[in-house]
């Protein structure tokens, strides 16, 4: 059989094996390739890398690039989950399944332990979210560890400060990037060299669109959680977005609860992940839906919405 | 659908993104909530036009000055292609951002204010896209609504143009010129009405018409290792697996390959990807091969094809853009890091510092300050495979890592 790395952008859907006059030949996509090539770098850089697992479509691809990446040897380095406390319960089990199949380490640390210990103070009233309070658990769980490189899902296309950053992206002592003065990045020359107390996130999809996420998923047949996918749920209406009618979630009297069947478009802290009107319920209509969609994934993100600098203030902070 | 990598290029304000905003807009690939937050911050900035840049201008930084600091990257698609857009700066403090953007790009969209001209940092774009061989090079005349799409001041600034190519060294590139304009949209995507003195296709057009191709281009195979994989696992007790990612040419599964720095020799067992076995992988693929024989390979060693040599050696002649603000002085020490290789290395001297404005070289200089370009002498610890640029983009290039701060302070081409 043939392997070849086709110069196309959007990972076919279908399947990817094609015979002709007897060769099969296998067609993998160059940001595939791309991301393989990324993650071989930061374990060969780097003493300590972990990769940020939140349990989206995001990071569970970039799960399957890693056991790719390094088979037939297992994944070398353990995954980090930062808990909110207000993750959507089909998520953790998903999480715990995966990880026991794959038989790598899982790491959890609390955002809830941080307001225990007095480090951050939860927010309150109507658009209370945990989302902005997950850097610190974050940073201080980088330490503790001592990781010097941290993987994660974030992609260039979600966001426009995201647009800016770099694949290997170098954070200062305090977790800090500093947008105005990053690295050059030539070629596939990765700069994997950092200082004591420095540590790089590193972002293997940097530059694959939430399409090809989504084919990918598609083509792999990678299981994701159910959430994704159109289902009944109690939710309210705010500000033209629908979230859900759960307890992390803080709602005003007036607000009306109504079974509507949604999904969700990316799976963040419940309390700022808004769902979308849908009856995908298989994954080729996902695809569909996402590409004829007319907003962008992060729409639906009320973190986002907060200024017109939201992302940029948190990533300066140390946020993913 | 082909992917089609390309770079902005052009001084400050020259239009760069806002012609990229423009084509997000024309294509409808803005979303309605981008596209929204576009118009609220043109309305809120006093324009009564849509500022297009905001597409790309993510920072605040550039968003209250105006300009752009560092590279956007933008994707979206048209019928036939996919397209990501690096949207670089034009100023020349951020010069080494534009390198970035364009270094992995076949086509760049150099633009040129018709109102100004061919300037210093229009040579200068020029040059390091000549320097980096970017196969395809747009020159876009922007703003000739302020110049009453005037055919005349076209055709000089084209003539400038086409002067300082006559000088230039990569003569295969290939050079189109469109005038346009990015804020109001003429011959961006739709045709102008505007030039019909213009018979050439609109910059959407003319994208869509290039062939898509890997940066790195075809030449010979050069497979640089990143990492020795050893599951150690019962089921693969002796495996020994070389994982990289292949450039250049085709690997098959018996090919006669040398081991550099090493010499040593073999042929290729396997070539795995993922859980699956090839006879055969075409270059771009990152993959895992195994050999015939247990050969001492590490990290940094390259493999190629036994009658396909590159140079071995502890020298090199380079061209170097250099991207810090600490001066490269001879004497110095920095890492030299080639793909997965990275050597100590020492500047053994400067032998000249080339213009870009394509007037010569001043052989007088003997260090490189920021964002010059000049002939460099590097000596390194271990010896060190490489291909000339021109033969090989991969292993013909390197980078220059600052001992001290880490930062990377240089991009070398060699000789
Ligand atoms: N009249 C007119 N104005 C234009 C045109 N293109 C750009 N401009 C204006 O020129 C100014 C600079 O545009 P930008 O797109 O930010 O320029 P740039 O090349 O990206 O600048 P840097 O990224 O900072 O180097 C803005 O005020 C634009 O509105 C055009 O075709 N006609
Ligand atoms: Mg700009």
């Amino acid at each position: 059989m043939e392997l070849v790395t086709k110069d196309r952008n959007t990972i076919d859907p279908l399947e990817a094996i094609e015979t002709h006059n007897n060769t099969a030949t296998l067609a993998i996509n160059p940001l595939e390739s791309e991301a393989i090539y990324i993650f071989r770098e930061v374990v060969a850089q780097f003493e300590k890398p972990v990769l940020l697992f939140s349990g989206g479509k995001d990071s569970i691809t970039l799960v399957r690039l890693a056991q790719k990446a390094f088979y037939p040897s297992k994944i070398p380095f353990p995954l980090l989950h930062i808990d909110t406390g207000h993750n959507f319960p089909e998520t953790i089990a998903f999480r715990d399944k995966l990880v026991k199949e794959l038989g790598v380490e899982l790491i959890v640390r609390y955002v809830q332990d941080s307001i225990d210990q007095g480090k951050v103070i939860e927010e309150k009233g109507k658009y209370a979210s945990r989302n902005s309070l997950q850097t610190t658990t974050l940073l201080d769980a980088l330490e503790e560890f001592k990781f010097d490189a941290a993987i994660g899902g974030a992609r260039r296309d979600e966001e426009k400060a995201r647009a800016k950053e770099r694949i290997f992206s170098v954070r200062d002592d305090f977790g800090q990037w500093d947008e105005k003065n990053q690295r050059p990045e030539l070629f596939d020359h990765l700069n994997g060299k950092i200082s004591l107390g420095q540590n790089v996130r590193v972002f293997p999809i940097s530059n694959w669109t939430e399409l090809d996420v989504w084919s990918y998923i598609a083509k792999e047949k990678i299981e994701i959680p159910s959430i994704y996918f159109a289902h009944t749920r109690k939710t309210f209406v705010r500000d033209g977005m629908i979230w859900s009618a759960d307890d992390a979630v803080y709602r005003e009297e007036d607000e009306v609860v109504e079974e509507r069947l949604v999904r969700f478009r990316t799976v963040g802290d419940m309390s700022c992940t808004a769902a979308v009107l849908s009856d995908a319920v298989t994954l080729e209509k996902v695809v569909e839906e996402i590409r004829a969609s007319t907003i962008s994934e992060r729409g639906a993100r009320i973190d986002d919405k907060r200024s017109e600098a939201a992302m940029e203030k948190r990533k300066q902070q140390g946020y993913f | 659908m082909e992917v089609l990598k390309i770079a902005t290029a052009g001084s400050v304000d020259d239009g760069k993104s806002t012609l990229i905003g423009r084509i997000l807009y024309d294509t409808q690939s803005l979303t309605t909530d981008k596209l929204e937050a576009i118009e609220a911050k043109s309305k809120a900035n006093g324009f009564d036009y849509l500022d297009f840049s905001l597409a790309t201008d993510g920072l605040v930084a550039e968003r209250e000055q105006g300009i752009t600091i560092d590279v956007a990257h933008i994707y979206f698609s048209s019928k036939t292609k996919s397209y990501i857009v690096a949207d670089t700066p034009g100023h020349i403090e951020y010069t080494r951002n534009m390198v970035t953007g364009a270094s992995t790009s076949q086509a760049s969209i150099i633009l040129v204010d018709a109102r100004k001209g061919v300037i210093e940092q229009t040579y200068r774009h020029f040059f390091i896209n000549n320097l980096l061989r970017v196969k395809d090079i747009i020159v876009a005349i922007n703003k000739m609504d302020l110049v009453d799409f005037s055919e005349s001041i076209y055709e000089e600034i084209k003539a400038d143009f086409q002067e300082m190519i006559a000088k230039s060294e990569y003569k295969e590139q290939n050079i189109t010129f469109i005038p346009v304009s990015a804020l109001l949209g003429d011959n961006v995507v739709a045709t102008s009405e505007n030039t019909p003195w213009y018979s050439g296709n609109t910059l959407l057009d003319h994208l869509e018409g290039l062939e898509a191709q890997d940066v790195y281009e075809q030449s010979h195979m050069r497979f640089p290792v990143q990492m020795v994989i050893r599951p150690k696992q019962t089921h693969f007790h002796d495996f020994r697996g070389y994982a990289g990612k292949i450039y250049g040419d085709d690997l098959e599964v018996g090919d006669e390959i040398t081991v550099l720095p090493s010499l040593t020799t073999s042929r290729v067992k396997e070539i795995y990807f993922f859980d699956q076995k090839f006879d055969k992988a075409g270059r771009g693929s990152s993959c895992t091969i195994t050999l015939e024989d247990d050969l001492n390979i590490s990290r940094g060693d390259m493999i190629v094809k036994n009658a396909e040599r590159p140079n071995v050696g502890k020298q090199l002649e380079a061209k170097v853009c250099w991207m810090d603000t600490k001066e490269l002085q001879p004497g110095t020490q920095y890492f030299l890091q080639s793909g997965s290789n990275r050597i100590l290395a020492k500047i053994k001297g400067v032998s000249g510092v080339i213009h870009t404005d394509f007037s010569g070289e001043d052989i007088t200089a003997n260090s490189l300050k920021l964002n010059e370009v000049g002939n460099v002498n590097i000596l390194m610890s271990r010896p060190l495979a490489y291909d000339s640029y021109t033969e090989n983009k991969i292993s013909g290039s390197f980078i220059l890592i600052d001992a001290h701060t880490n930062t990377t302070a240089g991009v070398g081409f060699v000789k």
